[in-house]
């Protein structure tokens, strides 16, 4: 319970420290969040850049497509070759539904990609889920080349392993 | 003082609600000066109010408010029509004269409500109103007396403009009532959400919380002292209980690894019920608050949230996907069987029981539209009030007339207001909150 609570914590100062809005909440696309060197194969902004830090979701559903599954493959891999890090999963929706069965949606697409990575070898200790609902679009407009955007779930990279 | 008394016991006996139909409205006569609120298009009803007579020159600017704010609350419910102060004949200058019918006849004046302020040394304000049905030349009911701070004047005039209201539409009254909701800024990727509580009519808005989380969804408890809400303030949404006056608040119903949210209070206040995620799934739950112990009351793999408890506590109203696409069933309070009760086009969402348990309001999203909409128990005579881009999240006012709700605008520049509507479908009204808001709860008549 502690490790969690401290695991957040890390995460949040990342976050606050290191960018400014709309940088937390997977808004990034890429941007070096913690200021590490994308260059270098075990940063966080190296796996968000080149791994893919999101998978995408159909209208109301939270199966993995073809594609997300390799992404999440790729994520896989470099979970396991960088054990000091943690990750928070966020899953998110289209503005196209209320406001509660949103965050339940999200919950259920953030779990199926914890899911996917448990089942990669992943230890369950290392990973946490988190729904944000329609809360944090990360695309604005109102049609669906915004709403296909806003569909995902999310891995950010915290340093876990320093609570460990 | 025995006024007063008599005022509280009007107020108690129209919160009594026939048991009838809502549209029939108003059965009994009370003579006749009276609205009948059916299907049809209604004629609002012409009154007067001539400027409150005040005792003295400090309280003149007050009388003069208090009477604007009881002629905007009779025209806001659509069922009034003021009739403006050009058109008097003559004015009223002393409250004990006769009225002269004649003069308000001529002006077509159906209703006609005098009141006179006065203001003692040490902030106290009195108001007495009399209400009158002019072509019967009578008046109507006994002449009130109302006493209260002068920070409370806008509280005073409600209760005069919910007396008119409740005599001559024998509904139960809803001006004095407050609404807790989340004020919204900035852009549509990071808004900044707080809570904050305002009167019934937008008036006196405070905020409750700051906005360094996320904070969604406030529910009123049924006494109006307490709000439950769910906060994003320790990274995860959590459902937290927070006392009006103090603004001090307690997280409940924590359990390490799951989310919590769409928190309601049972009926008595003393238990909450709300959805819990774990594992990908979202199931009901519900929570003593005193002991903090909870209670699973679904257990399925599909979504169930947006939990609301019937007037007498023994039902609960939900959404659940369990059939491939969010409905709406109910269920006993202690779980079990739940049944499907709407099953037109489209997908139902936040169900809502009315106060006086007869109906159910809701979200529905149908063909890229969403609506609030009401349906009987049995999902029979479903009627959709609004159509919008995005309406959600309908509350109800403290007699079931009116409901309140968020509509947010389309685009990257989309923002949310909170409206209401009348549950027949007319006088739908954006409410001035003085910025963007969502997710309004109306609390029940204020004490």
């Amino acid at each position: 319970m502690r490790h969690l609570k401290k695991t957040f914590l890390v995460v949040a100062l990342l976050g606050l420290g290191a960018c400014t809005s709309p940088g937390q909440y997977g808004n990034s696309n890429g941007a070096n969040m913690d200021g590490s060197d994308a260059s270098n194969p075990s940063s966080p902004a190296y796996f968000s850049q080149t791994v893919g830090d999101r998978v995408l979701f159909v209208v109301n559903q939270s199966s993995l497509t073809d594609e997300a599954r390799e992404t999440l493959n790729g994520q896989a891999v470099w979970l396991n070759a960088n054990p000091e890090y943690d990750a928070l999963i966020e899953g998110h929706a289209d503005e196209r539904g209320t406001r509660e069965y949103n965050l339940a949606l999200g919950a259920r697409r953030a779990n199926a990609v914890q899911e996917y990575l448990l089942s990669k070898g992943i230890a369950a200790s290392r990973l946490q889920v988190v729904s944000y609902g329609k809360e944090r679009p990360v695309a604005i407009c109102s049609d669906d080349t915004c709403y296909s955007q806003n569909r995902r779930a999310v891995t950010v990279i915290s340093a876990g392993g320093l609570s460990s | 003082m025995n006024l007063l008394r008599k005022l509280t016991s009007v107020l108690a006996l129209t919160l009594v609600f026939s048991a009838g139909a809502q549209s029939a409205f108003a059965q009994e006569s009370r003579g006749p000066l009276r609205i009948e609120i059916t299907e049809g298009v209604i004629e609002p009803l012409p009154f007067a109010v001539p400027d409150f007579v005040p005792d003295s020159a400090a309280a003149t600017e007050l009388a003069q408010q208090i009477g604007r704010v009881v002629a905007a609350d009779l025209e806001g419910t659509g069922l009034f029509r003021e009739i403006g102060k050009e058109a008097f004949i003559a004015n009223v200058t002393s409250f004990d004269s006769p009225v002269q019918y004649a003069d308000w006849r001529a002006i077509n004046a159906q209703a006609l409500i005098t009141g006179a302020v006065s203001v003692t040394r040490g902030g106290r304000v009195t108001v007495k109103f009399r209400l009158f049905d002019v072509f019967s030349g009578q008046e109507m009911g006994s002449g009130l007396q109302l006493g209260g701070t002068t920070a409370s004047w806008r509280r005073l005039a409600h209760k005069v403009a919910d007396t008119v209201y409740s005599r001559i539409t024998g509904e139960g009254p809803y001006f004095d009532s407050r609404v807790v909701f989340v004020s919204e800024s900035g852009p549509k990727d990071n808004r900044r959400k707080r809570l904050a509580i305002m009167d019934y009519d937008g008036a006196n808005v405070q905020f409750l919380t700051d906005s360094s989380s996320i904070v969604l969804a406030p529910r009123f408890s049924p006494a109006g002292d307490r709000v439950l809400y769910t906060s994003y303030e320790t990274g995860f949404p959590r459902i937290y209980l927070l006392d009006v006056s103090s603004v001090q608040r307690r997280e409940l119903g924590a359990q390490e690894g799951t989310m919590t949210f769409a928190p309601r209070f049972s009926p008595d206040g003393n238990r909450v019920v709300y959805s819990l995620s774990a594992g990908g799934n979202t199931d009901i739950y519900v929570l003593d608050i005193r002991s903090g112990t909870p209670q699973r009351l679904t257990s399925a793999p599909s979504i169930e949230t947006a939990p609301s408890f019937s007037p007498d506590g023994r039902q609960i109203v939900f959404e659940s996907d369990r059939s491939g696409s969010p409905q709406l069933y109910i269920m006993s309070a202690s779980g079990g069987e739940a049944r499907r009760i709407s099953f037109g086009p489209g997908r139902y969402g936040t169900p809502v029981w009315s106060p006086r348990g007869d109906l159910i309001a809701f979200t529905k999203q149908n063909q890229g539209r969403f609506h609030i909409g009401v349906m009987r128990l049995d999902g029979s005579e479903e009627r959709l009030l609004t159509a919008s881009f995005l309406d959600e999240g309908p509350t109800w006012s403290p007699n079931g007339r009116v409901i309140m709700f968020m509509r947010e605008t389309a685009g990257a520049g989309g923002v949310a207001s909170l409206y209401s509507v009348d549950i027949s479908g007319r006088n739908l009204r954006r409410i001035d909150t003085g910025g963007a808001a969502s997710d309004p709860s109306w609390s029940p008549l204020l004490p």
